[in-house]
């Protein structure tokens, strides 16, 4: 039989690494917050006539928004991200770009003010936060008949917290890259990963809480392998649903859910990986108590 | 047992059938309740976030005043036409404006929360001969009061001269008659400047309006010069009332209809395909238990597009986020399921046993792991209703929750309910059907 747990610090080693770079990523790069938690404004226009990028960019820098962010949305359309503008300002601006670049059309604008982006990013992070002590409990809960239940809650989320580390981490690369921003579609990635890491970890937990109570073996981090084992075509085939639902997405909805399809595709795979390389392992760790070997993964694992 | 089956087979057969006939047509009417209703990032519209300045209002007065602008802000929507729009008191000084499907001009949106009261206004020359528009005042029993539109009656209209101007007529109430003579009593041959706010009124040609005052003004007035839709907007304004508080926009999301339809038309298609794509999967991996996984999924989409239809619940972009995992829950329930169902057929149970254990140790699992992901569904839903801009938020938990109970529904009642009548046929016999080893090599 495969023999997963066998190679547990490995796995913690690997997953500690990759929580370490994401880290190092969000340090280095920080991640770019959009007007949502920023406050400013954004404007979406499609111009009639082919526009090169540069020429947006440089036509709103003329009308004295030098530090105005401006991206392509891929569909031909522009993203014009700029300060907290006033109607005036607004009206200034578009007869502006008319002059410069030829007709447009106005896609879209957004608006959010100091105020309201502080108030955003607040409540966001108290509805993440009050979300993952309430599926904390709730694990506890489930698993109240297992020895230390607490234990249980706290890898699933241990695991999903390695999670939401590393997909901000990706993209924070991406945002020093690519200038890729955080946004409630962002948000609502992380808050899916989040379902689906602890959702995985929960149905990796109830085959180990079966086999604990059957009692297949004496030998906790073998009993563990063996339910591990039994999971992990689920685990695979589950992923690989997923996977068809994402890709039509990206093929069909494409750029403008290229953050969302992202977050998704990286997080459900880091989720579905954790499960296994995180959550489990660490669940095993602390039932037997080896956190002093953790840093001799070489010596431990045989 | 096969008899309550039955039973359950035809209940959940009549439900679909009931779900099928509320969505279809998609965008017909059933009870009372048109097409999906679609958030504002989809469908396109405005939604604007006002702060109200209630710093001259009596304490205690605060959601008097607020009901009462929102009563102003209704009476400006109406005829604009929108269809749902929602207006509503945020915390202690916000109102939220909703107008989905709506392609509003900044014009529209300005006149939406302007306060629309004119002032009166006299130009002072310094020695400089630099002109300041300084408010014109009057005395009313010993008080100096400033000549503006609140003593207007709500009774002005618009009409055009003989020679074609446009011209929007008023009469002062009692105490504006006093002020008015005086004012215009002691401008004679002096222009008068009209402004909303700081800004002057601005007519039809871009000019200020400021007229010369011919002759002292007791009962009623003109104000010559805007143009016909300008003044037709203000009179309304004037007399429906005007805000009793300052308005400033702190959040604004604007979204054309265009951009709306091809997101929902795409996302329309990509769920489809995706759906599709799962469904040959799930055949292909799992044989007979596949097409009835399919089966089911089909049942989901279904019955979720009808309690989103029937309940007028909103879906919006980040709704597909909410989407795409109760999919995925929909799946891994299944998934479990069948692979309960594997186990038990390589250790050569009958099919029927298969199945009812598959279903029963299956379904810890799937009980905590949507238990768990509907407590945080309501935990987000519940927090994101404080927020702002929380659209997406919101969205996401509610078709999450929807999404996950469904789905919680179809795995375990159609899934099984449909699975149950193979047992005792022919088909039954041949383990190879419904799973993908060979029950023999695994023995």
């Amino acid at each position: 039989m495969l023999d997963i747990i066998g190679k547990r610090f490995w796995f913690l080693l690997i997953s500690g690494v990759m929580v370490l770079l994401g880290i190092i990523a969000l340090s280095v790069f920080g991640l770019k917050a959009g007007i949502e938690f920023s406050s400013g404004s954004l404007l979406t226009v499609g111009f009639e006539q082919e526009v090169e990028l540069g020429e947006v960019k440089e036509a709103v820098a003329d009308l004295g928004y030098s530090n105005a962010i401006v991206q392509s949305t891929g569909a031909g359309d522009f993203l014009i991200r700029l300060p907290e503008l006033t109607d005036e300002a607004k009206t200034a601006l578009e007869a502006g770009l008319t002059t410069k670049l030829g007709a447009f059309e106005v896609r879209g604008f957004d608006l959010v003010s100091p105020m309201i982006a502080s108030e955003t990013a607040h409540n966001a992070a108290i509805a993440v936060a009050v979300a993952a002590i309430g599926m904390l409990l709730y694990i506890s809960w489930a698993f109240h008949r297992m020895p230390n239940p607490l234990r249980w809650g706290a890898c699933a989320i241990i695991c999903m917290l390695h999670d939401v580390v590393i997909v901000a981490g990706v993209f924070a690369v991406l945002g020093g890259i690519f200038g890729w921003q955080i946004d409630m579609m962002f948000i609502t990635g992380v808050l899916t990963v989040i379902g689906y890491s602890v959702n995985d970890t929960i149905v990796v937990f109830d085959r180990i809480r079966e086999n604990l109570r059957k009692g297949i073996s004496p030998d906790f981090a073998v009993m563990v392998n063996h339910s591990l084992v039994e999971v992990l075509t689920r685990s695979i085939i589950t992923g690989l649903g997923i996977l068809f639902v994402l890709v039509a997405l990206l093929l069909f909805v494409g750029a403008s859910m290229q953050t969302l399809i992202t977050v998704l595709l990286v997080g459900i795979y880091i989720g579905t990986y954790s499960t296994i390389g995180v959550a489990v392992p660490l669940l095993v760790v602390w039932e037997r108590k080896e956190w002093g070997r953790l840093f001799h993964p070489a010596r431990a694992s045989r | 047992m096969r008899r309550t089956n039955t039973i359950i087979l035809i209940i959940v057969l009549a439900i679909f059938a009931f779900a099928l006939w509320a969505i279809f047509p998609l965008d017909g009417e059933r009870f009372g309740r048109q097409g999906i209703r679609l958030g504002l990032d989809l469908q396109g519209g405005l939604h604007i976030g006002y702060q109200a300045d209630l710093s001259s209002v009596a304490p205690g007065e605060e959601r008097a005043t607020l009901e009462g602008v929102m009563a102003v802000i209704e009476n400006r929507i109406n005829p604009l036409g929108v269809t749902e729009p929602v207006i509503q008191i945020q915390g202690d000084d916000r109102i939220m404006v909703e107008l989905p499907g709506l392609d509003i001009t900044d014009v529209e949106k300005e006149r939406l929360g302007r306060v629309a009261l004119l002032e009166f206004r006299e130009a002072e020359v310094d020695e400089n001969g630099e002109v300041t528009w300084i408010p014109a005042t009057g005395t009313i029993d010993g008080q100096e009061k400033v000549l503006n539109s609140s003593y207007f009656k709500e009774n002005t209209y618009v009409s055009t001269s003989q020679l074609g101007e446009v011209l929007l007529i008023f009469e002062w109430n009692e105490e504006g008659s006093k002020l008015s003579e005086q004012v215009t009593g002691r401008l004679i041959g002096k222009p008068l400047g009209i402004f909303e706010g700081d800004t002057p009124l601005l007519g039809d040609d871009g000019q200020p309006i400021a007229p010369v005052v011919k002759s002292q003004i007791s009962t009623s007035g003109q104000i010559e010069g805007l143009s016909l839709q300008e003044a037709r907007t203000l009179s309304n304004q004037l007399n429906a009332g005007r805000l009793p508080v300052p308005l400033k926009i702190i959040y604004e999301q604007s979204v054309t209809p265009m951009l709306g339809a091809d997101f929902v038309a795409m996302s329309l298609k990509a769920g489809i395909i995706g759906l599709i794509m799962v469904m040959l999967f799930m055949i292909i991996y799992y044989r007979i238990p596949g097409v009835i996984a399919s089966l089911a999924l089909v049942y989901y989409a279904v019955l979720l597009l009808a309690i989103f239809k029937l309940f007028g619940v909103t879906f919006t972009l980040a709704g597909i986020g909410g989407f795409i995992l109760s999919v995925g829950m929909a799946i891994d329930a299944n998934v479990l399921i069948f692979e309960r169902m594997k186990e038990e057929l390589r250790a050569k149970r009958t099919l029927g046993a298969a199945i009812e254990t598959g279903f029963s140790r299956a379904w810890p699992a799937i009980w905590d792991s949507n238990i768990t992901t509907i407590l945080a569904a309501l935990i987000l839903f519940w927090l994101g209703s404080s927020i702002v801009a929380s659209a997406p938020v919101k969205g996401f938990a509610i078709t999450l929750l929807i999404g996950v109970v469904v789905s919680m529904f179809t795995a375990v009642m159609v899934t099984r309910t449909f699975l149950r009548p193979f047992v005792g046929t022919g088909l039954a016999r041949r383990t190879s059907l419904f799973t993908p080893y060979q029950g023999k090599e695994n023995a």
